[in-house]
């Protein structure tokens, strides 16, 4: 295998000169393999679309180096722009322009020869399943829609590495799973994708490898599974009334932790395990306000694996590109 | 190298088709200056002697308002463009920065030739009678595409600087105090003495004395310069500017990240 991206101790900052706030990034490696899907998943803040806009040459990196298809993304940006595709976190479409006219004047731009245009754009429109509401105004199409507009525009030119910035934030989950489809059948077609995202579901879905971006460097890398087991399985949750009832349920169970008013054991999932669970629970003769199975979340990922939670960094949030 | 022209083009086909089906954008180009023309010549025309028929002498005046007017929705396309992702696009992929630019600048000449068009015509049926050859006619023309040329320049320049679209509108209100501080609707010997000093040294009054000057063979004002140097002062106003704002607008447009 060889990798058709790396990138070797990436820092930016934003700051002004002699300012303290901290990088963006801070050291960043990342390695994405020829054909395969790398998923960095992270917070807001965490650094994830600084890292794109470098490796989609809009940005230029204060430390390190990145490559692209063995191009330097700051030397030879061109030839890297010739390979590459970028659907950034806004989707980059014009409203008042038809399906077909947008993807047709991406085409030219991309100079492509008429002919070619003309027949690329039949086909993804067809692919993507937009061709009955290519003749309307994208203004008026569902946001799932423009959504797949979006990434069609940017594969006209059949690119060899396509960068997705959050590609389904703010989709219902019918258009999510659409676009996740839609994304498989680029990987088909031999296209090497690199995604950021702050859904664990959609890196589990999509990609072979996962990174874990937080603080403006990668804490874990793995598989979907190697992950996964450092995070821990799911668990029972009750959440108690009293002081006293914590301390006498998580008595009862082996295994169990204690968070304030919560109560936490591991579980396989399986009926019989959590139905075991439960009737230890009665027989200390506490009512729980609450309970629930809960599988390892983002939040859980992070807690595990970088000691905080995963939310936005308010140190970071501020005149930092999100 | 060889893709410019084509990229141009393409931006510009783009342009104007996002000009002609934004309603906003078409009432300022169309129906406002028309408006305007009216206003001047039917309410305030009967009480401003200006020394020959008022619709003579206005109509350049309402052309280049309705090219400030204009140059504010491109100030807005510009800043749509940078805040909504779309520069992103262009800057990944193998096009030249500016063409974005430039094919904003290009439609919005197209835009106001249409607007010039309609409002000459308007203006004759209202009884405008210049007697300019065919030469003069493109002379004069040709004079306000230099003017639409750098003001929208600055409008490009101005919509890549702001972070709003309000910002962006707001240019509107700028620019359309120029050519009411200019010989453009009234002579600027009317003004009081500290206003005719800016109204006479400001790019507005030369562009208005050469266009009227070319359409009417009258070439007033302008503290009675020959033609020729009232145009060649007209020219190097808006070359220059069109130059200093084409290149801070490309500046603007590939510092901001």
């Amino acid at each position: 295998m060889t990798a058709i991206v790396t990138a070797e101790g990436l820092g930016k900052s934003f700051g002004r000169r002699g300012s303290t706030s901290p990088p963006v990034l801070d050291g960043l490696d990342l390695e994405l393999q020829e054909g395969a899907v790398l998923a960095l998943l992270g917070p807001n803040g965490a650094g994830k679309t600084t890292t794109v806009r470098i490796l989609s040459t809009l940005l230029k990196p204060d430390a390190g180096r990145a490559t692209v298809g063995g191009f330097d993304v700051v030397r030879d940006a061109r030839r890297v722009r010739e390979i590459i595709s970028l659907t950034g976190q806004q989707v980059a479409v014009d409203d008042k322009l038809s399906g077909a006219e947008n993807l047709t004047m991406m085409g030219r731009l991309a100079h492509l020869p008429r002919r070619v245009v003309r027949d690329r754009v039949a086909e993804l429109l067809t692919a993507f399943d937009l061709a009955d509401a290519a003749s309307r105004h994208v203004g008026t199409w569902s946001g799932g829609m423009r959504r797949r507009l979006d990434l069609a525009a940017g594969l006209l030119t059949r690119p060899r590495v396509m960068f997705l910035d959050e590609p389904t934030t703010g989709l219902d989950p019918r258009s999510r799973q659409a676009l996740w489809d839609v994304v498989r059948g680029v990987v088909a077609d031999g296209t090497s994708v690199l995604l950021t995202t702050q859904y664990l579901e959609e890196a589990d879905r999509l990609a072979q490898r996962i990174a874990l971006v937080d603080g403006g460097r990668i804490v874990a890398d793995g598989t979907p599974a190697q992950l996964k087991r450092q995070v821990g399985e799911a668990g029972v949750e009750l959440t108690l009334a009293a002081a006293a009832d914590v301390e006498r349920v998580a008595a009862a169970l082996a295994g169990a932790t204690v968070d304030g008013a919560r109560v936490r054991v591991p579980t396989d999932g399986s009926v019989a395990h959590v139905r075991s669970v439960l009737s230890l629970v009665e027989d200390t003769g506490v009512a729980p306000e609450h309970w629930e199975v809960r599988a390892p979340s983002l939040d859980d990922v992070f807690l595990t694996l970088t000691g905080h939670a995963g939310q936005e960094h308010p140190a970071r949030t501020t005149g930092v590109a999100a | 190298m060889s893709h410019v022209l084509s990229d141009v083009s393409t931006m510009t086909t783009r342009g104007l088709r996002l000009v002609s089906r934004d309603a906003d954008a078409m009432i300022t180009a169309v129906v406002l200056p028309v408006i305007i023309l009216l206003m001047f010549v039917l309410v305030f025309g009967g009480a401003l002697d200006t020394g020959t028929e008022y619709i003579n002498y206005v109509t350049p005046g309402v052309i280049l308002l309705a090219a400030g007017f204009g140059a504010a929705n491109t100030a807005m396309a510009v800043e749509r463009d940078m805040s909504g992702g779309m520069v992103d696009r262009l800057r990944s992929m193998p096009v030249s920065s500016w063409t974005v630019l430039s094919g904003h600048v290009v439609a919005s000449l197209v835009k106001n030739l249409v607007t010039t068009a309609i409002v000459f015509g308007v203006s004759i049926l209202l009884g405008f009678r210049p007697a300019a050859t065919a030469l003069e006619w493109l002379a004069a023309v040709g004079m306000i595409l230099l003017f639409v040329g750098w003001i929208t320049w600055l409008a490009a320049f101005v919509g890549v600087l702001v972070r709003s679209p309000d910002a962006a509108g707001g240019f509107s209100f700028f620019v359309m105090f120029l050519p009411y501080v200019s010989s453009a609707f009234v002579p600027v010997d009317t003004l009081p003495g500290w206003l005719r000093g800016f109204a006479e040294h400001q790019p507005v009054t030369p562009v208005i004395e050469t266009v009227r000057g070319l359409l009417a063979g009258d070439v007033a004002g302008a503290g009675g310069t020959a033609p020729g140097d009232v145009a060649a002062l007209a020219i190097t106003w808006c070359v220059g500017l069109g130059l200093v704002f084409a290149v801070a607008a490309g500046v603007a447009f590939r510092a901001r990240r």
